[in-house]
């Protein structure tokens, strides 16, 4: 097991890519720390399951070097970097029992029979196949075939990391939990490096310890849940984090004055006079409707989600939502918002600002 | 609700009725009558019963051309099957190449069977022939017309020149329909090439390797045309399959009955072990799922 770093790693399916467009994957450099349980977050396509084919070495990237601890393996084939991989649909071999299915990895290997029926046998425990053990994998439903893969993956305890690409796309709501906790137990028994591609953030964010954001073939934030939540560094990770995401109205910024439409609004800190397309992000959660006082807003309906309540409001031409109590009692005459001052941000061309680095364009984590 | 019956639909058949006792039944049941019945000069016909069963199926002669038949088929399955599989294997997967290759595979198919035939009985002659001429410099002594085994092998190699192409096209089509996860999850288990076949490979080639199988029994096993135009069945009666041993009783001796009875044994013959072979398919995928 090693730490794997990737170094200006970037990846272009064009023969002879121009632009940054043609890149799938734009300058990547990151380090997956040894042992750590990671999420990879991302929409479709922007360039998750490359990185993951790039890291066991399905894919060559066009440029930049991947390491295993110190060794450069950028040019190893993925028998000698010795990673697991789980697919987003189920693989498994027809022909095979279910047993021969998952002992297949260390049977390739070499491995003595007793530690292979061992490690069956466990693995077969984890994710309740122990009584199909017998049946032709080729008859199953897809959930059971992608345990079966999902076991296949897991069963060798001697690999560098365990890489998952949306592993549980096919699987029952109520399953997907269950698997999932496995998934962190396993991690806690082995301490495997794990990195787990998904676009679903609950799944992401229950998942990790740390959770890598990747938007249009970049990493835009690598952070915990609760960095992620309070502190995006991109809008993109304001967006997508957070149901529904955060809400970014246009603002002008002179020190610690925020003007919004007609209104200014007391900031915490001084953020000096940045230049660029700025926005203020903040979450519907901290957003309290009020009588009289705040900022004047339009209410264009009310939807009911159980523990909240969801407003959409028009808050100065920008369409904003807001999260209250489902005990909150909505009052025709609330036509105004106060916004926690803590818990804004201030976004200047996509990229977060911190008062620290006030002025500065490029806040963000690349 | 109610079902109307109106008896009236079977109008509508009618053409198809027609046209298809025009194109089978009536031919059909033509050589049916003739298999039942000797035949004498002026259309006089007389009842035999199953007289030509009984005798051609105590002949030495049919079942000595069954015989090469089976050997024949044999043969060329087991050429054809394990290098048409091979050749699919080791055909590019994709851009240009890939067109060139699958339009030079299909040459040999677009070929008219005579001119098969043809091509290879020039090919092979000692005198002219590219072949035959370059073997007999070598010093190999070779000639199809004179001898059995080069004749056999003349044979057999037109065969598998002619048709593997159909195998490796099946063959290829099943290999291009397998998703590329597959051979990414074979590589992360580390599995060796081999593996790769025997798990991936195989498997997923099973259903159109049965079709292929069924095609080339079929057709080797009713091959006339290429040998005939080849050996014309020599030397002496060594190449003589069943359709030339049929053709030579019915037009060239002009046994009408005999050989009305032996094509209907053909056919049923045909008909038996390709419902066999098709049911053993059927049932094994079946047993496959279940189990």
């Amino acid at each position: 097991m090693a730490s794997i770093t990737l170094e200006n790693l970037a990846h272009s399916y064009h023969p002879n890519p121009g632009g940054d467009d043609d890149f799938a994957l734009k300058a990547v450099n990151h380090t997956w720390e040894d042992g750590r349980a990671y999420a990879l977050l991302g929409p479709s396509g922007c360039g998750k399951t490359t990185l993951l084919n790039i890291i066991s070495g399905l894919l060559t990237p066009t440029r930049g070097r991947v390491l295993f601890a110190d060794e450069d393996v950028t040019a190893s084939s993925t028998v000698a970097r010795n990673i697991a991989q789980v697919f987003q649909f189920p693989v498994v071999y027809d022909t095979m029992t279910v047993e021969q299915n998952l002992a297949f990895p260390l049977r390739n290997r070499g491995m003595e029979a007793s530690y292979v029926a061992e490690r069956v046998g466990r693995i077969a425990d984890m994710i309740g196949l122990q009584a199909d053990l017998k049946k032709k994998a080729r008859g199953l439903t897809s959930d059971l075939k992608q345990k079966i893969s999902l076991g296949r993956g897991m069963v060798r305890d001697d690999v560098n990391a365990i890489l998952f690409d949306e592993p549980l796309t096919v699987i029952d709501p109520h399953m997907k939990w269950e698997l999932r906790t496995q998934l962190k137990s396993l991690h806690r028994e082995f301490n495997h490096t794990m990195i787990y591609v998904t676009h679903d953030q609950t799944e992401a964010l229950t998942f990790a310890e740390k959770v890598v954001v990747m938007h249009e073939g970049r990493v835009v934030q690598i952070g915990t849940p609760k960095e992620l939540f309070e502190t995006p560094a991109h809008s993109f990770v304001g967006y997508f984090i957070g149901s529904p995401g955060m809400n970014f109205v246009p603002v002008s910024v002179a020190g610690n004055n925020a003007r919004l439409g007609d209104e200014t609004m007391k900031l915490t800190h001084d953020y000096g006079h940045p230049n660029g397309d700025l926005k203020l992000g903040i979450r519907p959660e901290f957003i309290s409707l009020t009588k009289g006082v705040g900022l004047p807003v339009r209410i264009n309906r009310i939807q009911d989600a159980g523990r909240h309540k969801f407003i959409n409001a028009v808050l100065f031409d920008t369409e904003i939502n807001i999260a209250v109590d489902a005990s909150f009692q909505i009052e025709t005459d609330m036509t105004n918002v106060i916004l926690d001052p803590d818990k804004v941000s201030i976004f200047c061309d996509d990229w977060r600002i911190d008062a620290q680095s006030a002025g500065k364009k490029d806040g963000g984590v690349t | 609700m109610e079902k109307t019956v109106n008896q009236r639909a079977w109008f509508l058949v009618i053409p198809v009725l027609i046209l298809v006792a025009f194109s089978s039944i009536i031919p059909m049941m033509t050589v049916v009558n003739y298999s039942f019945q000797d035949t004498f000069g002026g259309n006089d016909f007389f009842w035999v019963g199953l007289e030509w069963y009984r005798e051609l199926l105590h002949s030495e002669r049919l079942w000595d051309a069954f015989g090469r038949q089976l050997l024949f088929s044999s043969i060329i399955l087991s050429i054809e099957v394990p290098l048409g599989i091979l050749v699919a294997l080791s055909m590019p997967k994709k851009g240009i190449s890939a067109s060139i290759c699958l339009v030079l595979m299909s040459l040999p198919l677009l070929i008219p069977y005579n001119v098969v035939g043809t091509i290879w009985q020039v090919f092979g002659r000692a005198d002219i022939g590219l072949l035959g001429r370059t073997l007999s410099d070598l010093g190999i002594s070779y000639n199809y017309s004179q001898n059995a085994f080069d004749a056999w092998a003349t044979v057999i190699a037109m065969d598998v020149w002619h048709w593997t192409s159909l195998v490796a096209l099946l063959c290829y089509a099943g290999l291009r329909s397998i998703p590329n996860a597959y051979y990414q999850a074979a590589m992360i288990d580390q599995a060796s090439r081999w593996s790769v076949f025997r798990f991936i490979e195989l498997p997923k080639m099973r259903g159109v390797l049965m079709i292929a199988i069924l095609l080339r029994f079929m057709d080797s096993f009713m091959i006339y045309t290429e040998p005939f135009v080849l050996t014309g069945g020599g030397p002496g009666n060594t190449t003589t399959f069943l359709s030339i041993d049929l053709v030579k009783m019915a037009l060239g001796q002009f046994d009408l009955g005999p050989a009305a009875a032996f094509s209907l044994m053909y056919f049923l013959v045909i008909l038996l072990i390709s419902y066999v072979f098709y049911t053993v398919m059927i049932t094994a995928e079946k047993d496959e799922v279940q189990s």
